[in-house]
């Protein structure tokens, strides 16, 4: 399976892969560990006239603690964040949400930035940047920003990316306290449900994938939580459009959704 | 597009069409026909080399993406005539039945052993999860890295 034609670019910075997007519009997309793109094109689902490589930008492959925060560059893979000494000490529910993707080949190639822009339903870290309360560091013609989790995943496939900007890096605070929990798709080994749970004090964040065609906080739970975490799992599903498909029905999804936010609650 | 990449200790440079697999440059520009294409979708890691040391799927890389990086394929592993340990492994431990998922399942196992020398079954299989084998049941595969380790370690 051949793609169709396509222009390739390198860019050694942020500027420069804006200012290609910025030219090309619609005709570009940004290459990183091109995990979910090249496949894609190889189907012909995606044929962009040019692809803007910024896997050799200086610096936004990097790891480091800023304060009470820990700065993950976008091309980081998900193989280093797995071996990340600190993100297994500070942010430990991240290595292990990084672990269950995919295979050892796929998380040695596939990018944190790379997953989020692509906002696949069906990925792993949405629930974990969700339950984390994360920031996307963004960059594109009109300059930097920064977009809270929970306003960036806006639809299958879509995020609240501008077409001329792309994602620099991921702002995490430091938690302790958290883990990830899936049901694995047989073959792909995408998430069929994915739970994140962050627990602070007396109360929990919850951050829940694969069960909708849009990742989302389960605040019914987080209301429900007391403690009693058989409970208030029971409401994971509560005012969500749950998706049907040929690995799970709506039905045995939400019961899937429950089950894992459950474990995610008691682990 | 030039590139310039060094498989297997030398240094190969072309002109290729961006769209080119490096799955397919190994195969069909420089050929390197031990690296197998299975599915060409990334499902079942036939086509594993490793590039600058990292197990990855060559069929889902650019071969322009490759451009000045270090890859081993399988034809790069053994020592001359003298097999690498993990090769002799499989070989020994009937590792392989038609052979075709072979030179991934030894690239990965390259990678498995890099990261942990010593691993465990289930730290084997984990390591496996990205490979297909259609002929042997996996038994004798997570076997042959077992014994692998060993022989490596001395
Ligand atoms: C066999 C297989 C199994 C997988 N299993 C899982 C799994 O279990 N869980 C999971 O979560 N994922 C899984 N994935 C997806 C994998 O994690 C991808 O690596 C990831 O979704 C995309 O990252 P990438 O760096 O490869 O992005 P690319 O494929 O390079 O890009 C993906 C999209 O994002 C855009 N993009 C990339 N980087 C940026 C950026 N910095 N800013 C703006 N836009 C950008 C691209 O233009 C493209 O549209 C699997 C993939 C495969 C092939
Ligand atoms: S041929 Fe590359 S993964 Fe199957
Ligand atoms: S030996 Fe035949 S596919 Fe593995």
């Amino acid at each position: 399976m051949i793609p169709a034609k396509f222009d390739y670019k390198k860019v050694s910075s942020v500027k420069e892969a804006v200012d290609l997007l910025d030219e090309y519009g619609y005709d570009a997309k940004i290459l990183s560990g091109g995990h979910s793109l090249i496949p894609a094109m190889k189907l012909r689902l995606n044929r962009p006239e040019i692809l803007v490589d910024i896997s050799g930008i200086h610096g936004m492959d990097s790891i480091t603690e800023d304060g009470n925060e820990i700065v993950i560059g976008a091309n980081c893979t998900h193989s280093a964040i797995v071996n990340s000494e600190l993100i297994n000490s500070e942010l430990d529910i991240l290595a292990q949400t990084a672990k269950c993707i995919g295979d050892v080949q796929v998380r040695n190639r596939g990018t944190i930035g790379g997953s989020l822009a692509h906002a696949d339903p069906s990925a792993d870290y949405p629930a974990t940047v969700l339950a984390c309360d994360a920031k996307i560091e963004v960059e594109g013609k009109n300059g930097k920003r920064t977009i809270a989790a929970t306003d960036f995943f806006q639809g299958i496939f879509t995020t609240a990316l501008e077409d001329d900007e792309i994602i620099t890096a991921v702002r995490f605070p430091k938690v302790t306290n958290g883990n990830y929990q899936k049901f694995f798709q047989s073959a792909s080994r995408f998430a069929v449900v994915g739970v994140a749970v962050v627990k602070e004090g007396g109360s929990v964040k919850v951050g829940i994938t694969g069960v909708s065609d849009t990742p989302y906080r389960a605040t019914a739970v987080e209301n429900a939580y007391s403690g009693n975490t058989g409970e208030a799992a029971d409401h994971a599903v509560d005012g969500v459009e749950v998706m049907s498909d040929h690995f799970a029905d709506a039905e045995y999804r939400s019961h899937l959704a429950k089950v894992f936010v459950k474990r995610a609650l008691e682990a | 597009m030039n590139i310039s990449i060094t498989v297997n200790g030398k240094v190969y440079s072309h002109d290729v069409e961006p769209r080119m697999s490096l799955a397919q440059y190994l195969r069909e520009v420089l050929d390197l026909t031990g690296t197998h294409i299975g599915c060409d979708t990334t499902g079942c890691g036939a086509c594993t080399i490793t590039l600058d040391g990292n197990a990855v799927k060559s069929c889902t890389l650019l071969a322009v993406q490759a451009d000045g990086c270090e890859v081993t394929t399988i034809e790069g592993m053994a020592n001359g005539h003298a097999m690498h340990p993990i090769q002799e492994a499989f070989k020994e431990n009937h590792g392989l039945q038609c052979g075709f998922c072979t030179p991934g399942m030894v690239m990965t196992a390259a990678d498995i052993l890099k990261n942990n020398p010593n691993p465990t079954e289930e730290e084997i299989r984990h390591g496996l999860e990205g490979n297909f084998c259609r002929c042997t049941g996996y038994h004798n595969i997570v076997k042959s890295i077992r014994h692998a380790a060993e022989k490596i370690n001395g």
